[in-house]
């Protein structure tokens, strides 16, 4: 980014340096609201999912409001998104993955609908790239893939078979131990969560870069070759962008049927 | 500097993952030419072996950033 904004600065119009990689997310408070020693103050980030998560209730809400046995057209896509995401909890959990269809279709939908505004114009931010969101989620999937393992197995017996592994040599517990409860209880939730959030900042900046590039370089001057190339090349970053908007939505649904599966159904 | 150390930092850990990807990605392809039928088990297991392997390289990103 930095020689894109050096040449900008030498002899461009765009004078907007970005001093830090920060700057591309944070964004200046709209509405400050101030409870207690919390601070609630409404950004654009805020608004940005506000909107989708409004966008996606509507839609969910024409689909799904008068239902019949011929779908309609918002009806049929409705029960797409919903039949893909049982097909994903019937294949990995099992029978028992029924009752886990709900939350994972709002997983799915939340994270799909989220991540979408990292391409669509006017907010082209998406609110997953701040970490609040993925952790949110992370948290979510957590607490009901540990809850299910209590309510499944015993309490008791989930812990004790995620810290003993049955099946396995005496002496291995002294390095197996630490490493099952490091992976199981800490990372599981924290990779969740920072794959979600470094794919969507990385998406973020590429998306920045690309338009950046065309906005500094597409004027008449030694640099247009650049400017076209990065004229022609946004529209396959935007594709390949929703590709990777789509893909962690059905990983983060996958990953956390995959965690609910190995709670429920006790390793052998 | 800086900007040099992050992306040697991020270079260094996109090593092993792609190295892992490749891998993976051509034994599911493999195994889904020799069985189709079974293309879908494989495509569901291949995804979840990617999410496992990449978890790698995103924290070298956000670790580049980070430190």
């Amino acid at each position: 980014m930095t020689p894109i904004l050096a040449a900008a600065e030498y002899g461009g119009e765009f004078d907007g340096a970005f001093d830090n990689i920060n700057a591309l997310f944070d964004m200046p408070t709209l509405i400050p609201i101030h409870i207690g020693g919390l601070d609630l103050s409404i950004n654009r980030t805020i608004l940005i999912a506000w909107i989708m998560t409004a966008v996606a209730a509507l839609i969910m809400y024409a689909a799904f409001k008068n239902p019949k046995i011929v779908p309609s057209k918002m009806q049929s896509v409705g029960e797409s998104i919903i039949d893909f995401v049982r097909n994903i909890a019937h294949e990995i959990i099992g029978p028992k993955g029924a009752a886990y269809v709900p939350l994972l279709t709002t997983f799915f939908i939340a994270i799909l609908f989220l991540n979408l505004a990292k391409i669509t114009p006017i907010f082209m931010l998406p609110p997953t790239s701040r970490m609040a969101w993925p952790a949110l989620f992370a948290i979510i999937a957590w607490l009901v893939y540990v809850g299910a393992g209590i309510k499944e197995q015993g309490a008791g017996h989930y812990f004790k078979e995620m810290a003993f592994p049955p099946g396995v040599p005496k002496a291995l517990y002294i390095i197996l131990t630490p490493l099952e409860l490091l992976s199981n209880l800490i990372l599981r939730p924290f990779t969740l969560a920072v794959r979600l959030f470094a794919n969507m900042v990385a998406g973020h900046i590429l998306v920045v870069i690309t338009l950046v590039t065309v906005h500094v370089f597409l004027y008449p001057r030694p640099g247009l070759p650049i400017g076209i190339v990065g004229l022609a090349a946004s529209p396959l970053v935007f594709g390949f962008e929703l590709v990777i908007i789509v893909l962690q939505a059905y990983i983060f649904t996958m990953l956390t049927a995959v965690y609910i599966s190995s709670s429920v159904e006790p390793a052998h | 500097m800086e900007n040099l150390g992050n992306g040697v930092v991020y270079g260094f850990a996109t090593l092993g993952p792609g190295i892992g990807l490749g891998i993976l990605i051509g034994k599911a392809i493999e195994s889904m030419a020799r069985q189709p039928e079974a293309a879908g088990m494989v495509r569901t297991t291949m995804f979840i072996g990617i999410a496992v392997v990449e978890a790698l390289a995103l924290l070298g990103f956000v670790l580049a950033f980070a430190i």
